[in-house]
């Protein structure tokens, strides 16, 4: 550990703990504390990683997060951010972006023939020819990317939190730490979060040679342990803004979805390189990076240090170097004034300062592993180059950087807070905050750190009152002076690899080229040159972008504008997300019996349904079949529990259904049962079903599975607005349904019920109430699926009692159990047209000939004026049964084929089916009412384009062709 | 997620909620022409500001109207059809 100093006030390492591990298959050790970068660089190993495009030599950069040149594998996680992670005993670690390893990679040869490779490259180079295409696409795959995905990466769940507060605070630093004890001492309730594992942000390690600081951030701290209602989190990030304030807060942990009344961001602004040649070598990091690197690792960045800065921050950073024993070789400010506030101490200390000089470029060690010294010019500030005739050489082996910053604005972005661009501190500030979104800090515009604890307090009383307490208005005054970011910190150098984006190697030149492409607005030049698309997305280089594209187009900053900040702030790990799918679905009380026979499953609406039941190597077609013949010639069982049933209590009960429904209740009596069609506003179909009328103020009604939580629903809302005398209870679960029907159904059906039920007392169409095998039953005699049919509906508990009763008693009649799909085919057969398969958002009542279950002369019903306008129109289409020819062996039309004459189309096939029991195929589609009579033979238009002969004949189908 | 405040229940999360569109006073159908209802059923006013619209608190089964800027997204006032009180605004 060479590089490591004495101890420092304030470090974050635990020198009585030893670490060992290795990196690139060489040994290593840390303290406990360090990040693997910090451990790395404390024994000197400088080449960390390699950049994504150009396989570059590369290095700690901001030590913040965003080093994504950085990023190493355990062999399980894929992207491990060296420059945060805490390295941990044993750790055996690579880097991800290599071939044959980070000191000799041999992708390395890119770099040297980058010239080939201008920006938009990709986009123009491989789509001809077409045929080359696979092959250049499986090379380009092979170079994108970072890392290998680990495929047996183990399956962690973690769980997602919620909490909620009166204020969350984002971020840690000086001013965050002041307004969440500014708040908690108000009474508020306070959430105060930080992406770093210590509190206090800047404040620990912005010292400018002067550790007293740390006293301060000592002070803070010690306040907020004190208040018991400030919740910290540490190591965890506010990774987006979600209306109404939901951030979901990120720690390894999972993730955290806090809801706060209001919220501070506080979250500082993210330190930017100055742009020249090889900015990037390693050795070259920003300011602040080699602040962290020295105060929370105890890790001397460099031993003879260069400082070039284009703002007052770098000579803090100096005097922070010179304080650990570096060599400061010379201090270069690119502005030609210098420090007023700062000179005096580095002349103290003897540090040489070159004011308005630039480094022209740094100079690579003869491995490109390092810097081993810098070229300085004399720097023209109004037109940013570099006057060359004044170069000089500079022997160094480390350069640190500061030009300014960007404000960590992500969450206020996404919360849609107006920003405009400051002069006064070349910086986006919040211009018009959201309701219940305050900002304050480096964020706002605020750099002092008296002004910034200010800004702090004032953000916190802002809060108070926005929340209804008393707290007094202190505005703080906007930063004067030096500004702390420089306008222009670029140096062009006719040689490029000056990097503006450390993630995509992108250089000032690609900016250039984007533009003369023609990709002069920021989100097209974004997307052409991936400025910003990297890992870090641009938190070090979309400010620069933005400098570097006003300048190209002459416009000011503000002109040019942000690109869109959308959630995540940074990357989340899949697993974070991922969880348990709730996608619920409701299981009949015959779940189990239905798995237990073989049932094969189908979705409807939430409930899973038994489609059908097929024998061992039985197919599909097969099985349905089999089971729809036993129907017709003996009898078979459905499932049917999952049928909407909604009952209507009260004494407007008929009337509410009659102007709910199309048909008339008022006089339906007791016992027997009605067809219910309902409609929409503008005529058409919705859903239809059965109402059975048990009492005078009660009716049972059953619609189909899919659409009933939608019709209950639109039924609360009509009475919602009609306000009858009436109760509407949905009693879709409560309730368990069983269809028996077939020539046998009466037989089996009469062995476990004493009810009467020969068809004089029991007709079609009505409803007895009795108990079957035990259960007390609402019995209903429908013809949905076969003449003889019984509808069973009793409480759902109850229904495998019932369910089981049925199918011993059935065993000597061949009884069946059948599925939905055999249902399709069954009520086909029966000539039912079903409202959603049969019918499409556009159909009105009379286009399915459905004009007998309409009873317009009612004072209302819904869908009721409507058709009375549609009933003056000639028809358009007409759904009408047909049958192709007998014994057609052809390709069979599908669902949604088309019905064709030409190149007319005059409708479309909604059912088609084969059925044993017919030996025909049979369907229903929509025709020009020219061809809706029986007889008339129309064409289909298969999906291979084969034409079908179909005739329009007269349903039910088997009436018309079994004459049943 | 944004909140919601249901006049029965109090504020909740939007997924326990469902919208139901726009509220718009139906024409008398007995005395409307023709062209008024198609209108009314046909016709939507798309442009954004102040909004009455339908909203279904799903848990609890209650229709609600609320009062919603459809440019800002912000829902200045919930209550049950027909019982407005304007002396509280709902939510914040």
């Amino acid at each position: 550990m060479i590089f490591r100093t004495p101890k420092q006030v304030g470090e974050w390492v635990n020198r009585t703990k030893k670490i060992n591990f290795t990196f690139e298959g060489e040994e290593f050790s840390a303290f406990e504390g360090d990040t693997i970068s910090s451990a790395l660089w404390a024994a000197g190993q400088k080449v960390l990683g390699r950049s994504f495009k150009y396989h570059r030599a590369r290095g700690v950069l901001s030590l913040a997060n965003h080093d994504v040149n950085v990023l190493v594998t355990d062999g399980i996680d894929t992207n491990i951010r060296a420059d945060v992670v805490e390295v941990k005993q044993g750790m055996v670690l690579t880097a991800v972006n290599t071939s044959g390893g980070v000191k000799k990679d041999k992708n390395s040869y890119i770099d040297s023939i980058s010239p080939l490779l201008p920006v938009g490259f990709y986009y123009k180079a491989f789509h001809t020819p077409r045929r080359l295409f696979p092959f250049w696409e499986s090379v380009i795959r092979k170079a994108a990317g970072l890392g290998i995905v680990n495929f047996d990466y183990p399956r962690i769940l973690k769980r997602k939190t919620h909490s909620h507060c009166d204020v969350l605070v984002v971020g840690a630093g000086p001013t965050g730490l002041t307004a969440a004890c500014t708040a908690a001492e108000a009474g508020l309730e306070v959430t105060i979060v930080d992406e770093n594992r210590q509190l206090g942000g800047s404040l620990g390690y912005n010292r400018a040679g002067d550790s007293s600081v740390v006293t301060e951030l000592d002070s803070l701290m010690s306040k907020v342990a004190s208040l018991p209602n400030i919740k910290v989190m540490t190591g965890a990030y506010a990774a987006g803004y979600y209306p109404d304030h939901l951030i979901p807060i990120v720690s390894e942990a999972g993730i955290n979805k806090v809801r706060a009344k209001s919220v501070i961001v506080a979250s500082g602004a993210f330190e930017q390189p100055p742009v020249f040649r090889y900015n990037d070598l390693p050795g070259v990091m920003l300011g602040s990076a080699a602040q962290r690197l020295l105060y929370r690792y105890a890790v001397k960045p460099f031993n003879n240090g260069i400082v070039v800065t284009a703002n007052d921050y770098g000579y803090r950073v100096a005097l922070d170097l010179f304080q650990a024993g570096t060599k400061i070789v010379a201090l270069v400010d690119m502005r030609p004034t210098g420090s007023t506030a700062y000179a005096a101490a580095l002349a103290k200390r003897g540090v040489k300062v070159y004011t308005g000089h630039c480094v022209y470029e740094a100079i690579a060690s003869s491995d490109k592993s390092g810097v081993r010294g810098a070229i300085i010019c004399a720097y023209d500030e109004k037109q940013s180059i570099a006057l060359t005739d004044t170069k000089f050489t500079l022997e160094c082996d480390g350069i640190a950087m500061s030009a300014g910053w960007a404000p960590a604005g992500a969450l206020l972005y996404q919360a849609g807070t107006g920003m405009q661009f400051d002069y006064g501190v070349e910086q986006f500030v919040p211009s018009r905050l959201p309701n219940g979104m305050f900002a304050a800090g480096k964020v706002n515009g605020i750099f002092e750190l008296e002004q910034r604890l200010r800004d702090g307090v004032r953000a916190a009383n802002d809060v108070i009152r926005h929340l209804g307490g008393q707290a007094p208005q202190n505005d703080v005054e906007k930063h004067v002076g030096i500004s702390p970011s420089h306008a222009y910190p670029m140096v062009p150098h006719p040689k490029g690899k000056n990097f503006v984006d450390f993630d995509e190697d992108i250089q000032i030149k690609d900016f250039v080229n984007a533009a003369k492409e023609g990709f002069d607005n920021i989100e097209l030049m974004k997307r052409f040159t991936t400025v910003g698309m990297g890992p870090s997305q641009g938190k070090h280089s979309n400010m620069n972008a933005i400098r570097i594209l006003a300048r190209i187009r002459g416009l000011p900053v503000e002109k040019i504008g942000t690109t869109t900040s959308r959630p995540f702030f940074h990357p989340t790990p899949i697993g974070h997300l991922g969880g348990r799918g709730f996608h619920s679905h409701r299981l009949t009380s015959l779940h189990d019996w239905h798995q237990a026979n073989g049932a094969v499953f189908t979705d409807i609406g939430a409930w899973k349904r038994a489609a059908y039941y097929p024998a061992a190597g039985q197919s599909k077609e097969d099985a349905i079949q089999t089971e729809a013949l036993a129907v017709r010639k003996t009898a078979g069982i459905i499932d049917g529990s999952s049928f909407g049933k909604i009952e209507i209590h009260g004494p407007d009960a008929a009337l509410f259904l009659e102007r709910f429904f199309t048909g008339v209740y008022t006089d339906q009596k007791v016992g027997s049962c009605r067809y219910v069609m309902l409609l929409d506003e503008t005529g058409v179909v919705v859903d239809d079903g059965i109402a059975s009328r048990l009492a005078d103020d009660l009716f049972y009604l059953s619609i189909g599975t899919s659409n009933a939580a939608a019709v209950y629903r639109e039924m609360q809302r009509s009475q919602q607005m009609w306000q009858l005398n009436i109760g509407l209870v949905n009693v879709t679960g409560a309730f368990g349904a069983i269809n028996i029907a077939g020539p046998a159904a009466r037989e089996i059906l009469s062995t476990l019920t004493d009810l009467d039920l020969s068809y004089e007392s029991f007709p079609m169409s009505s409803v007895r109430e009795s108990h079957v095998a035990g259960v007390e039953t609402r019995m209903i005699r429908v013809a949905f699926v076969a003449d003889n049919g019984y509808e069973l509906h009793a409480p759902m508990g109850q229904i495998p009692h019932l369910w089981n009763a049925l199918i011993e008693a059935g065993k000597k009649h061949a009884l069946r159990p059948f599925g939905s799909d055999t249902q399709r085919l069954l009520r086909l057969e029966m000539g039912h047209a079903m409202p959603g398969v049969d019918t499409d958002g556009l159909t009105n009542p009379f286009e399915i000939g459905a004009d007998w279950a309409i009873k317009m002369d009612k004072p209302y019903f819904i869908g009721q004026r409507s058709l009375t306008i549609l009933a003056k129109r000639p028809l358009r289409k007409q759904l009408v049964p047909f049958v192709l020819a007998e014994n057609y062996k052809g390709e069979m039309p599908m669902d949604c084929n088309l019905v064709v004459d030409g190149r007319d189309i005059l409708g479309r096939v909604t059912s088609i089916s084969y059925s044993k029991y017919l030996d025909r195929c049979i369907g229903f589609a929509y025709v020009t009412p020219a061809r809706k009579e029986v007889g008339s033979v129309f064409q289909i238009r298969a999906d291979s384009g084969a034409l079908v002969a179909a005739t329009v004949v007269k349903s039910p189908f088997i009436k018309t062709l079994k004459g049943a | 997620m944004k909140l919601l405040t249901c006049p029965m229940n109090g504020t909740r999360p939007l997924s326990e909620f469902v919208f139901g569109g726009e509220y718009r006073q139906a024409p008398d159908q007995d005395t409307c022409t023709d062209a008024q209802w198609a209108a009314f059923v046909h016709n939507r006013s798309g442009a954004p500001g102040d909004k009455k619209e339908w909203w279904y608190h799903s848990p609890s089964g209650t229709w609600f109207i609320a009062e919603r800027n459809t440019l800002t997204d912000k829902v200045t006032s919930t209550y049950l059809l027909g019982q407005k009180d304007t002396t509280q605004e709902a939510g914040k």
